[in-house]
């Protein structure tokens, strides 16, 4: 089924410079497996196709059961000379938790949310 | 084993200490790390330095301080700081006075010399590109438009204060992380080649370093973050080390917030890019061996960072003025909120182009609808919107541009679509900042870092 990232999982998003990271963290071992499969470059850099210019790199930690996620180009030049109301890319891992992904409705937080 | 046991302190200019007294008074901590300065704040502290040559250091902590060293010092909590922003020697000197004042004994501590920007053609000189760290550019693009440059110091100078017997630690640009670091190692004794224990010891400081993110605040979630118990009242994070490097993340009794697994895996990878090599000037962190046990109530083990040797190059972060931004914002309610707001924008970009004015970038942007979430907001909302906001802003060379930008907008209040409010007077330009990251070799920066112990 699809499902925005929401239903399973968090994130927090901060800048440096002109990037955007991400972190996304599974809420259980069975859900990190699906992100770990589902949440790809491309998908990520088609879902912020009109915020972020350069590549995205994902770098998955087992041990965290998280994403780490950097949007490059994606700050107008950094956060002090932007002229963005979210200068900061804070809400960048709010626009992430909307992305849709096709996971099993067997996940722990699905099968618990009906 | 010997354990020390350090809490968080601000986690950036303008932040509360408020917090900070439960770790005190209840936390049981023997030092607080306090970071004041984020990548803009040395160039707010520019301007006040300009004003004043006394001044260019955080403000905010004197008043904080003054709250705290009643409550610290019968406890012997000692306090380190990058409050010292340009200017340590500065805010020691106000410290000195206040607490003569108030016949307050302390040992203050400076470390400076990470301020490069008088030393640019020296290190040009000395076969230092100081080119743009991402795109290659060429520092003499902007030389002429630069306001500081402060090589990012380690967590030495920081245990020298220390052992040279510091009571409170005031520092100008270091890593975030070395405030916690310095004081581990310090306390702890561990070697500087001692990567793994530093490296631990960097993990926990950057667990520390943005303050209530890691014990609830912004917990970034759908819905979880209403369950995190009494964020009023939040304590900051404490972390107890072990001469092993162990840590146990933690916070005062009684304190609102949550220090999780999960309220802690956020913290540990905020801002940080590669995990496996997360670069600081005393070691080399990758995060993909950490254990993180959530004991429950409140309490969370940090085990099996691994280190590797630190960097030859220390990071430089430049800032350089680029232009003034001028903003406008001018409320409509229903009905027809958001087609108000774009015939709004139409009206000003037409005025922007009938008066000339000189701006490179427009941006517009809907609040209520998609400021925050720009692109990715969801259309389907924007025809049922109560009421919706027009934020515009412009990028210019001309500061006169951006204030007579910011001046287009009044008029749309009787002129323009109705039911418009929220207008509260005209903003002024704000100076816009290029921030410009770049490398040198540590053996240029510090045989200038020194450190310096006085009695208050």
């Amino acid at each position: 089924m699809r499902v925005p990232l929401w239903r399973i999982a968090h994130a927090r998003s901060g800048d440096k410079a002109d990037r955007a990271d991400i972190g996304l963290f599974a809420y259980d071992a069975a859900t990190y497996a699906v992100l770990k499969r589902e949440v790809t470059r491309e998908r990520v850099a088609a879902h912020f196709a009109a915020l972020a210019r350069g590549p995205v790199e994902i770098y998955p930690l087992d041990n965290l059961l998280a994403l780490k996620i950097v949007l490059d180009g994606a700050l107008e030049g950094g956060a002090a000379r932007s002229l963005r109301m979210d200068n900061l890319g804070k809400n960048v891992a709010a626009a992430l938790l909307r992305m849709e992904i096709e996971a099993p409705e067997t996940l722990p937080r699905l099968a618990a949310s009906g | 084993m010997k354990a020390v046991r350090i809490g968080a302190g601000l986690g950036f200019y303008g932040d509360s200490w408020r917090p900070v007294r439960a770790s005190i008074e209840r936390g049981g901590v023997q030092y607080v790390a306090s970071d004041h300065l984020s990548e803009l704040t040395l160039a707010i502290l520019q301007k006040d330095r300009q004003k004043d040559p006394s001044a260019g250091y955080a403000r905010d902590a004197l008043p904080m301080l003054l709250e705290l060293w009643p409550l610290a010092a019968p406890r012997g909590v000692k306090f380190v700081m990058n409050a010292g922003g340009l200017n340590p020697e500065g805010l020691r000197a106000a410290l000195a006075a206040a607490f003569r004042a108030k016949a307050w004994k302390a040992r203050i501590a400076t470390v400076s010399g990470d301020s490069v920007i008088e030393r640019l053609d020296e290190l040009r000189a000395a076969g230092e590109a100081l080119a743009h760290m991402d795109s290659g550019a060429d520092i003499e693009d902007v030389r002429e438009r630069l306001l500081f440059a402060n090589a990012y110091l380690g967590a030495q100078p920081i245990a020298e204060a220390l052992a040279r017997g510091a009571d409170i630690v005031l520092t100008g640009r270091v890593a975030d992380a070395a405030l916690s670091l310095g004081p581990l190692a310090h306390e702890l004794g561990w070697r500087w080649d001692d990567w793994d224990r530093l490296a631990q010891g960097l993990t926990v400081g950057h667990l520390l370093e943005c303050s209530g993110q890691a014990s609830g605040g912004n917990f970034g979630s759908a819905l979880e973050w209403a369950k995190i118990p009494d964020l009023l009242h939040l304590g900051y994070p404490i972390a107890e080390v072990s001469a092993d490097g162990a840590a146990l993340l933690t916070k005062a009794p009684g304190t609102g917030g949550r220090v999780s697994f999960d309220t802690l895996r956020q913290q540990l990878l905020y801002e940080v890019h590669d995990p496996h090599a997360y670069v600081s000037p005393d070691v080399v962190l990758d995060m993909g061996t950490l254990r993180l046990e959530d004991l429950g109530d409140e309490r969370v083990r940090v085990t099996g960072a691994a280190g590797a040797p630190r960097p030859a190059k220390l990071k430089i972060v430049a800032g350089y003025h680029d232009g003034w931004m001028g903003t406008g914002m001018i409320g409509f309610s229903w009905p027809d909120a958001y087609r108000k707001c774009e015939a709004g924008a139409a009206i000003i970009r037409a005025l922007v182009a009938e008066h000339g004015l000189p701006v490179e970038d427009t941006r517009v942007e809907y609040v209520g609808y998609d400021s925050l979430l720009g692109a990715n907001a969801d259309p389907a909302c924007r025809e049922q919107l109560n009421e919706c906001f027009l934020r515009m802003t412009v990028r210019s060379r001309e500061k006169r541009a951006a204030e007579a930008f910011a001046r287009l907008f009044p008029w749309l209040g009787l002129s323009g679509p109705p039911y418009a409010g929220g207008f509260h007077g005209i903003e002024r330009a704000k100076e816009l900042l290029g921030v410009w990251p770049t490398l040198a070799a540590r053996e240029q920066i510090e045989p200038h870092v020194s450190v310096s112990v006085e009695d208050a």
